[in-house]
């Protein structure tokens, strides 16, 4: 489904900010495949993520989706088969357009919406929309015209998330976006992420700073030092690792321990 | 007076037009786009020089596309060459400039003598009596607002509105911004020179010096508008600026009649009232910090 080959990312080239932030990269996901990142601060967690999305063009290195080649194309192009989420709640909504407004937009990124920009919020579409709020459970279906920026940032976030799926895409990207929420409405995002890319059988690549997360949500659990995935573990060896085991494994596989504050701090 | 009342509302609806613009580059888009006073101009000279040559309802499409074509350019330069938005705007006024000379034959300005206007041609048809003035005035804008209006509820207009809400989201909805951004500054370009179109043939004469300052009053007109009506959705922002050009001119009428203030000095007046305006919040919350460190220094006994 993604096929990643050895690409780079150097910030600031040739300057004392000079930062090489991607070197050499590979990775590859199965179609339904659901990894989850973790790794030390400026690992390069989000920067893969980013550079999945289109937020820059890769120095060097190839990146393809569902056998095509998207190194080139803009991110605006790339997000009609790219669904993404922010640790920032506020990142992925318009918070002076209404709920139902909102929504509609990101209907956009079905291809048959596209031919008219000139046609309107349907019925139907309506219709479509409050079935799928219905989901989430928070009420939002009876608030469609209220202004998002009335919402919480747990209700932003889960709006997001329903938007970044409405129309399914190839590839789901979450940047930690649980991180800025209170830890009953994280479990409940979290919960409903889960339920939406099981439903939908959607690919999905998750930054966390939660080691029990990383271990227990998907299928793969990956680990980032220095511009590189330096741990790709799944299928049995997985089943039955436990934290202190993946402490272990990236420590022998660095020589170095995993640096990253908000882990130490997470339970 | 009633003369005076009915010029009032007569340029009320015209120059309400720029503020519906600036409602839409300003409010919406997020961009204070300088083309402002160029195109108003551009609209102007374009409209004045077709009717002087006998087009004069021609000459109201074509002053709009003028205007459109000069927002293409102030788009361009900041979405695609990363002029600063509003250099991009001032640049662009300036070249505009020269070509509101070219417009009207390198003069600096010219009049509509015995020429049918769109307000000579109107009142012969008889409609409205002694009011036709006003009613072709307030139709035209009522029919741009609703036009607008009905534009920001499609799927293009969603884009346009987010694009000032939050770009990352519309990047993110398959959209590319920099489309979203020129389309809106076009859009905006075309009412600003539909109001230089319209006051042009109604004044019957277009100077250079016609848009000097109209970004500034555009921006007063919506205030106004938005002070008294309150901010809200679109319907309510289209209606409110009509409502605060509308106003405005009202004052406009008081102070030319009565000479409270030097008509001279009215620019300078609007454009402290303007900056007052913007600055509100920063200067509330100025005070709201003042206070409470002077009520803390106090608490703390020294």
């Amino acid at each position: 489904m993604l096929q990643i080959d050895n690409i780079s990312k150097t910030f600031n080239p040739g300057t004392v900010n000079e930062k090489k932030a991607l070197s050499q990269l590979s990775l590859h996901l199965e179609p339904g495949d659901f990894a989850s990142i973790i790794g030390s601060n400026g690992a390069g967690k989000s920067t893969l993520l980013n550079a999945i999305a289109g937020s820059f063009i890769v120095d060097s290195g190839s990146i393809a989706l569902d056998g095509r080649d998207i190194t080139f194309t803009p991110d605006h192009k790339r997000s009609v088969v790219i669904g993404r989420l922010f640790q920032d709640p506020l990142r992925g909504t318009a918070p002076s357009m209404t709920i139902e407004e909102n929504l509609a937009l990101a209907y956009l990124r079905s291809q048959e919406e596209k031919t008219n920009p000139f046609s309107r919020i349907r019925k139907r579409d309506k219709e479509l929309f409050a079935e799928k709020l219905k989901l989430l459970g928070m009420g939002l279906e009876d608030r469609m015209r209220q202004p998002v920026g009335l919402l919480s940032g747990g209700q932003r976030q889960a709006l997001t998330l329903l938007m970044a799926t409405l129309v399914t895409p190839k590839l789901l990207l979450l940047d930690e976006h649980t991180a800025a929420l209170d830890p009953a409405t994280a479990e409940k995002v979290l919960e409903l992420t889960r339920a939406i890319v099981a439903d939908n059988h959607i690919t999905c690549l998750m930054v966390t700073h939660n080691m029990k997360q990383a271990l227990e949500l998907g299928n793969r659990t990956l680990m980032m030092a220095d511009g590189n995935i330096v741990l790709d573990v799944s299928g049995r060896e997985r089943t039955g690792m436990t934290v202190e085991d993946l402490l272990r494994r990236f420590k022998a596989g660095t020589g170095k321990e995993l640096d990253n504050d908000r882990i130490l701090l997470s339970d | 007076m009633l003369l005076i009342t009915q010029t009032a509302l007569e340029l009320g609806f015209q120059y309400a037009l720029v503020a519906m613009a600036l409602f839409l580059s300003y409010r919406i888009l997020d961009i204070a786009d300088l083309t402002t006073d160029g195109s108003f101009v551009l609209g102007a000279a374009v409209s004045v020089t077709l009717a002087a040559a006998g087009h004069s309802v021609l000459a109201i499409p074509a002053a709009m596309a003028a205007g459109a074509c000069a927002g293409f350019v102030t788009a361009f330069l900041q979405t695609r060459m990363g002029v600063p938005s509003i250099l991009a705007g001032i640049v662009t006024n300036t070249g505009l400039y020269t070509v509101n000379l070219m417009v009207m034959g390198w003069r600096s300005n010219a009049s509509l003598l015995r020429t049918e206007t769109l307000f000579t041609l109107f009142k012969k048809t008889g409609v409205g009596g002694s009011w036709n003035e006003l009613l072709l005035s307030a139709s035209i804008t009522i029919v741009a607002g609703t036009a607008l209006w009905l534009f920001l509820g499609t799927r293009l207009g969603l884009s346009i509105r987010a694009t000032g809400d939050n770009r990352d989201m519309v990047r993110a909805s398959s959209v590319n911004p920099a489309f979203t951004v020129t389309v809106g500054l076009c859009f905006s370009n075309a009412l600003t020179a539909l109001s230089g179109a319209v006051v042009g043939q109604y004044q019957k004469t277009v100077d250079m010096s016609l848009g000097t300052g109209i970004v500034v009053i555009g921006l007063a007109c919506l205030i106004i508008g938005e002070t008294l009506l309150g901010r809200g959705g679109i319907g309510k922002g289209i209606v409110s600026v009509m409502v605060g050009a509308v106003v405005y001119r009202g004052i406009y009428a008081v102070v030319f009649n009565t000479k409270i203030v030097p008509i001279e000095c009215l620019k300078l007046v609007t454009a402290t009232v303007v900056a007052l305006a913007i600055a509100a919040p920063a200067i509330k919350s100025g005070a709201a910090f003042e206070k409470r460190r002077l009520t803390a220094s106090r608490k703390g006994g020294r």
